[in-house]
């Protein structure tokens, strides 16, 4: 009987080992295949960043200058770090640019705070960041007082209705009046009787959150419908009779009309030209001009003027200054 | 390896026993696998939805209508929500229960072979239908409906707010589809275990086949028919994508013909951008979302131990 238990034990003890053997002989295998990855992808990486330096260089051959950044990227490393804070309208785009900018320079250590434009171009004056990310333009006493305003981007937005609508434009005070609910009828904004029916975004998008901020009616609006994404609000007032919504310009298409805005069609042309009024710069203040700035941050800017960096800007639904 | 194995369960009272005790500690690592993701999802949410929950308070979270989360002076009442998750799956149960018991009545009791051929593999594909796809219909049958018979009942109203069509009625309907095949597989599977002879006797006594089923048949599936309600309910408040598609998911009193959010829709519409305090809160709805299920799954093993109870 005794012996029996024994031998039990030993066989559960033995059992445990195998267990554990098999375990660790798994976990030793993955490691190595990984190992073997990681080597790869870095392989490759390395491949591609050749690659995209010598389109960067062909691209760059008629404009010297950008030429010539592009060689000094080649020849010196640059390294460092580069600290941002404000605007959480621009999160998305201070993300993408410090992802792929310290994807390319590995020694530069991009680090963005969402605290507000304000905050944003206080922090950059008194010296404790080097970008102030602003989602508006500089006043004149944050000119003064030796922020420089680059436009890295632009953001527009356009209202859209379903394409029976006959309505094909609104005064920006009848938009603010549909948007807070004081019109319900079409009717009421030279159209036909046909009930309003307001589709915005969900609390927190940046989309809603420039779309109130720049009529200023921050959380006054009155949605029938709260979607969470633009592709969501497109079909939406698409398939709605009498629905109005608001969208990035960069995802309009014939599914949806745009309405024009206090007589201004909503284009990108008429955005640069600073007419459609449902659009504001993203600006990357600086402490003095970028000359004056470290390398990392001078290269920053360089970046974003390549084909790469307007790339990137419009990937993340934005219009490219001029 | 194989030959080895093979060998050993062959050879001898020794490795045989090994075998046995290696497959019995198997299956005590696996289940313990289940047993510690139930803990730490349930460590995970109360550490996260606590937090808010004191930070903007008991009293201005679970009973305050005002949501308003990234306004500058924020508020985050969440009774709207709360109210439509639990009227919304109350009115689903209450259209759909029936509809379910019946059908499983028939594909139990009435229906001919040949019917229950067609009638069975249906529900079971009901069933196996994502739920995306409901909602995808309900966006392009049920709202555009839906706005119709809502222009025509509030034509000329001066304070309803028009919604398209994505309101309560149609997360009600769409839910009620989908707790469908629930309720029907369990119901039928209980009606069918309900002992021959108690029919038998039924009959015997001279009640027809529909007063059989009313009073013998279903009061003897009692407790399997609660279980299927109560597994529909579950169903019904932990669907998300759905709703989020026909509900419109403004935060409104529940009533027919509102745009309204549910606990699931809130979560799922405001995760994307949220950040902070309320990021935090959503957490919290996803909290008391976890009590919900966790209360209905008490009242299940409460029905489900009466149920056995009754049966000793």
């Amino acid at each position: 009987m005794k012996k029996n238990r024994v031998t039990k034990m030993m066989a559960a003890l033995g059992a445990t080992a195998l267990l554990l053997g098999s375990l660790t002989g798994c976990g030793s295998t993955s490691t190595e295949t990984t190992g073997a990855a990681a080597v790869e992808t870095t392989e490759q990486a390395s491949v591609q960043e050749e690659s995209d330096t010598d389109t960067a260089a062909e691209d760059a051959e008629p404009q010297e200058e950008t030429e010539q950044a592009v060689e000094e990227t080649t020849d010196k490393a640059i390294s460092g770090t580069i600290t941002m804070a404000g605007s959480t309208s621009m999160e998305k785009l201070a993300n993408a640019v410090a992802e792929s900018f310290m994807e390319k320079y590995p020694d530069v250590t991009v680090t963005a705070e969402f605290t507000g434009s304000s905050a944003g171009i206080e922090a950059v004056l008194n010296g404790s960041v080097d970008i102030g990310n602003s989602s508006r333009s500089l006043k004149d006493e944050e000119k003064a007082s030796g922020a420089v305003e680059n436009i890295v981007a632009i953001d527009g937005i356009a209202v859209v209705t379903d394409p029976a609508n006959t309505v094909t434009g609104l005064t920006t005070e009848q938009l603010i009046s549909i948007y807070t609910g004081e019109t319900k009828n079409w009717s009421d904004v030279g159209g036909e009787d046909e009930a309003i029916v307001v589709v915005g975004r969900e609390a927190g998008s940046g989309t809603r959150g420039a779309f109130e901020e720049l009529l200023g009616i921050e959380d006054a609006c009155a949605y029938a419908n709260e979607l969470d994404s633009t592709g969501a609000v497109m079909a939406k007032v698409a398939s709605t009779p009498g629905a109005i919504g608001y969208v990035s310009l960069d995802v309009l298409d014939d599914t949806v009309i745009a309405l024009s805005l206090d007589g201004v069609e909503a284009t990108e042309e008429n955005i640069k030209g600073g007419t459609y009024s449902l659009s504001r710069p993203f600006v990357m203040a600086t402490n003095g001009e970028i000359s004056q700035q470290s390398d990392a941050v001078q290269e920053l800017f360089a970046y974003l003027q390549t084909e790469e960096g307007k790339n990137l800007i419009t990937t993340v639904g934005l219009i490219i200054p001029d | 390896m194989d030959d080895y194995t093979a060998s050993s369960l062959t050879s001898g009272a020794h490795q045989k026993r090994m075998a046995e005790v290696v497959a019995h500690i198997i299956f005590t690592v696996c289940a313990f696998f289940a047993v510690l993701a139930v803990i730490s999802i349930t460590l995970y949410m109360i550490a996260n939805g606590t937090p808010a929950l004191f930070k903007v308070g008991i009293k201005d979270i679970l009973f305050s209508t005002l949501w308003k989360p990234t306004a500058a002076e924020p508020s985050f009442g969440i009774l709207y929500v709360i109210l439509t998750s639990v009227i919304g799956t109350f009115m689903a149960i209450l259209l759909g229960v029936p509809i379910g018991l019946l059908t499983a009545v028939f594909l139990a009791e009435v229906a001919p072979k040949r019917l229950t051929a067609v009638v069975k593999p249906a529900v079971e594909l009901l069933a196996g239908i994502p739920s995306v796809i409901y909602g995808l219909l309900g966006l392009m049958i049920l709202n555009p409906l839906m706005y119709r018979w809502e222009k025509a009942l509030f034509r000329g109203s001066e304070t309803h707010q028009f919604t398209g069509g994505a309101n309560l009625i149609s997360a009600v309907l769409v839910l009620a589809i989908m707790i469908l095949p629930t309720v029907i597989n369990i119901s039928e599977s209980s009606l069918k275990a309900v002992s021959p002879q108690l029919k038998a006797a039924s009959l015997a006594l001279g009640a027809s086949h529909v007063q059989t089923i009313f009073k013998v048949m279903i009061p003897a599936a009692k407790s399997g028919i609660m279980t299927a309600v109560v597994l529909g309910v579950g169903r019904a408040i932990g669907e998300a994508m759905a709703i989020s598609l026909v509900s419109g998911s403004s935060v409104n009193l529940p009533l027919p013909f509102n745009s309204v959010r549910f606990l699931t829709t809130a979560i799922v519409s405001e995760m994307g951008y949220a950040s902070g305090l309320h990021r935090q809160v959503l957490f919290t709805i996803g909290l008391v979302l976890f009590v919900f299920i966790m209360l209905i799954n008490v009242i299940l093993n409460g029905i489900l131990k009466k149920g056995e109870d009754g049966n000793d």
